[in-house]
């Protein structure tokens, strides 16, 4: 009786009110994390589970391909297909060529973008608009509006078959998205405080030495976002590649193009189904390096593109 | 010899070409000429003699009459990429800025999971997405079950699926074009994620942008989440918005049916003259296109500096 009396007490009093709010934001919010978990990870999912689909396959024996039973977890794994693709790509001499390429190409994109950013954001000269309307123009207009006379051009000069074009492009910056690039540096430069090259300035520093040794130290949340950019989207790309017929063996994406039918021929496996599991090792061996390197700078980039003020 | 002595400010300017001058001459050598050569190659019949170089020969509009009037597939394959681009481009800004805001809060593993996220921008390499599309099959239809089995267990599988949701929206009297739209996005939403990796990362850094206060005050002035979403956040992101469209269609449209036929047009039918003609419409629609999207999400925007 006593219990009830209390309890009958705490009912009435306003205790009883907020306790029941507490209760209800308390559940209500517990109920969002719910929701927003099932979402990330459903989203999650769709996004890895070719991924995953594809490195488990990649271990798939003969017999596992053909065996109904079997789903993602191969019952006889094997790195037979490993092997081949390791072979069929020319691995070790085709990476080195690869990244070579990647990381050249990058650092010229860096080195001339940033510059270039930095000469639109910080200095006054006549016809500055006009000119920077044409960086946006660069980046509107897609680059496969131009891709025939870029053809002919270097053709002319016989340059095709080789890397040569794209380093060109990318020196003279415009190369793969170089406009993009332009345009991240250009809105960083803009936001960093003019003080400290005022400073420079009254300390005797040189343009060239404060935009080498000050200017671009700061720039590092930038510099690093557009290296991930460049990194990720030079190593991914066909277009040009195609383009300029760069040779098999220097890119490991052209390589992976023509890998399927490489198999076919030269390990005498005719099954399309078993080609598909050589495929899949030697798409395993070509992700590997990029997704390397992004988890190395993966930290900084991602507080780099939050700093770098890349949204304007 | 007399030095000229410059003014400050034509000291400043100089430096300034100086800074911009690889970039301008790069610009004209190789994209201000491609452009004159692009149209100059759709009014002219081109051919290229095994020695080298290219022979042009003048036929006035005649390609760009063959694209509209002769040519079997063109028509059909711009409309359809169009219609592609503007059907996806508000799916994926949509979604991006969705997720954006999921993955802006505190949480664990935060790291791992916009590592995730960003996944199909490190892995969107042409060679390597046609193995990713097949992967998915074989992950929705099972490993070992023969293409025709699987195509049929997806086909009838969704098919269910669908059914009940039309069905379901059907009831509550939804237009038939708006549930086509949202079924026919249910259907895609792996493409979707696919093509939103860098529109998430810049509508991330967008968020982060927003100064707390706003929401503090959006708080103690007694909004709700949802009121906060529309007269805080949506407008702060708004300018964002402009620049991942434009990064969207133009993505969209370099990945799309119709740079696919021009392509094939030039280098693999040696038909230069019309494909640059392809060229040439594709992009000026494209580029109308870019105009009237920027000018009327500008128009709805609130530049908060």
């Amino acid at each position: 009786m006593q219990l009830i009396s209390k309890w009958q007490e705490f009912r009435n009093s306003s205790r009883y009110e907020d306790r029941k709010g507490a209760v209800v934001k308390k559940s209500k919010n517990l109920m969002m994390t719910i929701l927003k978990i099932i979402l990330i990870v459903g989203i999650s999912y769709v996004i890895l589970s070719p991924v995953i689909g594809i490195i488990s396959q990649s271990f798939f024996s003969d017999a596992d391909s053909a065996n109904p039973m079997v789903f993602t977890i191969p019952i006889s794994p094997t790195l037979e297909r490993y092997e081949g693709a390791w072979q069929e790509l020319d691995y070790v001499s085709t990476l080195v060529s690869t990244l070579v390429y990647t990381i050249v190409n990058t650092l010229m994109q860096v080195f001339i973008c940033s510059m270039v950013g930095y000469g639109f954001a910080r200095f006054d000269f006549p016809g500055k608009k006009i000119l920077f309307a044409c960086v946006v123009v660069m980046i509107v207009v897609p680059s496969h509006t131009i891709m025939l006379p870029q053809y002919m051009t270097f053709r002319s000069m016989e340059l095709m078959r080789s890397t040569t074009p794209m380093y060109i492009l990318s020196i003279f910056g415009v190369g793969l998205r170089s406009g993009l690039f332009i345009y991240i540096f250009n809105q960083f430069f803009r936001g960093l405080p003019k003080e400290i090259e005022e400073a420079a300035f009254v300390d005797g520093a040189n343009t060239a030495y404060t935009y080498f040794f000050i200017m671009l130290i700061n720039a590092m949340p930038a510099v690093i976002t557009v290296t991930v950019f460049s990194l990720v989207w030079q190593y991914n790309d066909m277009f040009y590649a195609k383009l300029f017929q760069i040779p098999n063996e220097a890119l490991l994406a052209r390589q992976l193009s023509t890998l399927q039918s490489n198999i076919g021929a030269n390990l005498k496996i005719m099954n399309v189904r078993i080609q598909k599991l050589y495929v899949n090792a030697g798409v395993v061996l070509v992700m590997l390096p990029i997704l390397l390197i992004y988890l190395v700078l993966q930290k900084r980039f991602v507080e780099g593109v939050e700093r770098s003020g890349i949204v304007g | 010899m007399k030095k000229i002595h410059l003014t400050m400010a034509a000291k400043r300017a100089r430096n300034g070409y100086l800074f911009i001058l690889p970039w301008f001459i790069g610009f004209l050598l190789f994209y201000v000429r491609s452009l004159f050569m692009t149209v100059q190659f759709s009014l002219n019949e081109l051919t290229v003699p095994p020695s080298g170089g290219y022979e042009l020969d003048w036929v006035g509009l005649g390609n760009y009459i063959t694209a509209f009037t002769g040519h079997g597939t063109f028509k059909q394959t711009l409309v359809t990429s169009l219609t592609n681009m503007v059907i996806d481009v508000p799916l994926i800004i949509f979604f991006s800025l969705f997720v954006a805001m999921l993955l802006n809060g505190k949480m664990k593993c935060r790291g791992l999971v916009r590592a995730i996220f960003f996944l199909p921008v490190l892995l969107n390499s042409e060679a390597i997405s046609s193995t990713l599309s097949y992967a998915a099959q074989m992950m929705a239809g099972g490993l070992s079950s023969t293409s025709a089995e699987m195509a049929e267990a997806t086909a009838s599988g969704s098919a269910v699926n669908m059914q009940y949701f039309i069905a379901l929206f059907g009831e509550i009297a939804l237009p038939t074009t708006v549930l086509d739209y949202i079924v026919g996005a249910v259907g895609r939403i792996s493409d979707i994620i696919q093509a939103s990796g860098v529109q998430i990362v810049l509508f991330i850094a967008a968020l982060q942008s927003i100064t707390p206060s706003m929401y503090e005050v959006a708080k103690i002035e007694g909004a709700t989440g949802y009121e906060t979403f529309w007269k805080v956040t949506f407008p702060m992101v708004m300018p964002h918005i402009i620049t991942n469209t434009i990064y969207t269609i133009v993505d969209a449209f370099s990945q799309s049916e119709v740079v696919n036929l021009a392509y094939t047009t030039a280098f693999t039918e040696g038909n230069y003259g019309l494909s640059s003609a392809f060229s040439v419409i594709s992009s000026v629609i494209t580029c109308a296109l870019l105009a009237l999207v920027v000018w009327f999400i500008s128009k709805r925007t609130f530049y908060y500096n």
